[in-house]
């Protein structure tokens, strides 16, 4: 278990510089910002706006020594996986989704002991990101105590010096890179979101460099009109992307739904042909470039999965 | 009863224990289907939560998630917060009850989602904790909803990935986990709970026409049997065509009287 200092997080902070200033810039571009051996923590939840633009840039660089975090990893963990790219995983879930059964990359790198799985419970990932959020070293907390999660990640406990009472030490997680999807940012990096915000807010808090990929590029004035959607100011963000469908094939809430038919080839082809399966899946999609992705699922496609989100959200 | 099949006892026996006015923090799949047989039938004011900061789900019928975390789990929702949060509202108390399916459950209630074998030597490295390990940590009173095989119904789990009673007693206690209790198992041959000195599974209903030795030979572990051991009622009429709406949506269903 990797443990950062949060203190060198905030000295990294203080120093670094801070212009007020045009961020915006391609993905490809984003994705030079990540480098060997870094921790990269993946925004959005399972297949919930996932900020695939930015995950197919990454991929494409073929980085090696990564380490990916997330509340919940989907198939994307699989694709860094089959590349070489994934030397450590740290969440409380990996799966495709309940319909696909167990992901058999995952199982395969994982079992081989190829690809280390820290294993944490939901609350813990996200008291990890909020502490390094609030810059403390730890949160108490009354979960995973007991548990063998506990014993295998050495987790210590705190005595409450009022009460007596033994909590669960939550170790702070300051990633390198937060990787985020949103549904608009402006080019200083002001960013809101509908629906949900997943752990993504103390997620880019706790992380070193933010890079945030939004389905729409408004103005600050924009952005001032609702200020009560912005989740993260323009001083947390190092870079905005420009990603329309940057969530596709996972869903954008409001926006547009999963497409689950997308991950039934995927599951298909994993199932037969296991890690080359992923390597040719980024091959395939991820290499050529996401716009390229979003021609191949076709307008029908996009705009049919725009009407599930219409009928599932409030107007 | 025939036609009934084992989701659908499991689902609506769970339901029922589920009380009108409570909170449940449940999971996708059974927890979350018997979570919605109870609103649509004893229990309107049931307010189900799911962890991906979601409150007060409506759920469309034919259009259950299979996520925690999408829009068809934020359908017709009163709030939408984040992850984190809504554990945190588990810790505080809030969740009368929280809901949990299976993979493999042992005599004290201890759920192993994480791997068969040992993690030095995984035969199946399965998906891991999820909220699970929250769930049966912070919430008032938790459930499990799973089917009755051997290979689940282990003496020891193969690695605790959610704390029941530990290893009885008041181990859970002196673990540090000052909340929650283990309420109830429900399987598709019995109700189950936990004897409260030992803390060790107990038979405490059987499903109709389900006999003791039936359970047993279910079971892999010496299985204490109730002093008050009953029969449940069969599902009624009633409680099948609300399941199979929500699982299918709103189609007619013709279903026999049991």
């Amino acid at each position: 278990m990797e443990h950062v200092a949060v203190l060198a997080a905030r000295a990294e902070l203080e120093a670094a510089k801070k212009d007020k200033q045009d961020k915006r810039m391609t993905a490809e571009a984003a994705a030079e910002l990540i480098k060997d051996g870094d921790h990269v923590a993946i925004g959005g939840t399972l297949y919930s706006r996932t900020p695939m633009a930015l995950v197919f840039a990454l991929l494409a660089k073929r980085r090696r020594h990564l380490t990916v975090s997330r509340p919940l990893a989907c198939y994307e963990i699989e694709l860094f996986a089959s590349t070489g790219a994934l030397d450590r995983i740290v969440t409380s879930w990996v799966g495709i989704g309940l319909p696909w059964g167990l992901a058999p990359i995952f199982r395969d790198y994982v079992e081989r002991g190829e690809v280390a799985y820290d294993e944490w419970s939901h609350l813990a990932m996200g008291l990890r990101y909020k502490a390094g959020a609030m810059g403390v070293p730890f949160l108490p907390a009354l979960t995973m105590l007991g548990s063998d999660l506990a014993a295998r990640l050495d987790l210590q406990t705190v005595t409450c010096p009022y009460t007596g009472d033994r909590l669960a030490a939550v170790p702070a997680l300051n990633p390198d890179v937060a990787l985020i999807h949103a549904h608009r940012a402006d080019m200083l990096g002001n960013v809101q979101v509908d629906g949900y915000r997943h752990m993504d807010v103390d997620m880019a808090r706790a992380a070193r460099t933010v890079i945030v990929s939004a389905e729409q590029i408004v103005s600050p004035d924009e952005i001032a009109a609702r200020p009560d959607r912005t989740m993260l100011p323009h001083f947390a963000v190092d870079a905005v992307v420009a990603a329309p469908h940057g969530s596709y094939p996972h869903e954008c809430y409001g926006r547009y739904g999963p497409d689950l038919r997308h991950f039934d080839g995927y599951a298909a082809a994993a199932r037969e042909h296991g890690p080359a399966a992923g390597l040719r899946y980024v091959e395939e999609n991820a290499d050529p470039g996401f716009a390229d992705f979003l021609d191949r699922a076709g307008p029908e496609r996009l705009a049919a999965l725009a009407a599930d989100a219409g009928e599932l959200t409030p107007r | 009863m025939s036609d009934v099949t084992a989701d659908e006892l499991m689902a609506i026996t769970a339901s029922r224990l589920l009380a009108d006015h409570k909170v449940v923090f449940a999971g996708v799949g059974m927890p979350l289907l018997a979570s919605a047989v109870a609103r649509h039938r004893h229990a309107p004011h049931l307010t189900i939560v799911l962890e991906g900061g979601i409150i007060g789900t409506a759920l469309l019928p034919g259009k259950l998630p299979i996520s925690t975390n999408e829009m068809r789990a934020a359908y017709g929702a009163q709030m939408l917060t984040d992850i984190t949060d809504i554990f945190l509202y588990a810790q505080r108390g809030y969740f009368d009850y929280g809901f949990l399916g299976a993979a493999q459950v042992d005599m004290y209630g201890n759920i192993n989602t994480s791997v068969i074998g040992t993690m030095e030597h995984p035969r199946v490295r399965l998906p891991g904790s999820g909220g699970a390990n929250d769930i049966i940590s912070l919430c008032n009173e938790v459930l499990i909803v799973t089917q009755h095989e051997p290979r689940r119904f282990v003496e020891r789990v193969d690695f605790i990935t959610s704390p029941g009673y530990l290893s009885g007693g008041d181990s859970r206690a002196r673990a540090g986990l000052l909340t929650g209790r283990l309420g109830a198992v429900v399987t598709d041959l019995a109700l189950l709970d936990f004897e409260p000195v030992t803390r060790r599974m107990r038979l405490r209903a059987l499903q109709p026409g389900v006999s003791v030795s039936q359970v047993r030979a279910q079971t892999g572990f010496d299985l204490l049997v109730s002093d008050e051991l009953t029969e449940l009622a069969p599902p009624s009429p009633e409680e099948i065509v609300i399941y199979r709406e929500l699982r299918d949506g709103p189609v007619p269903v013709t279903v026999e009287t049991p």
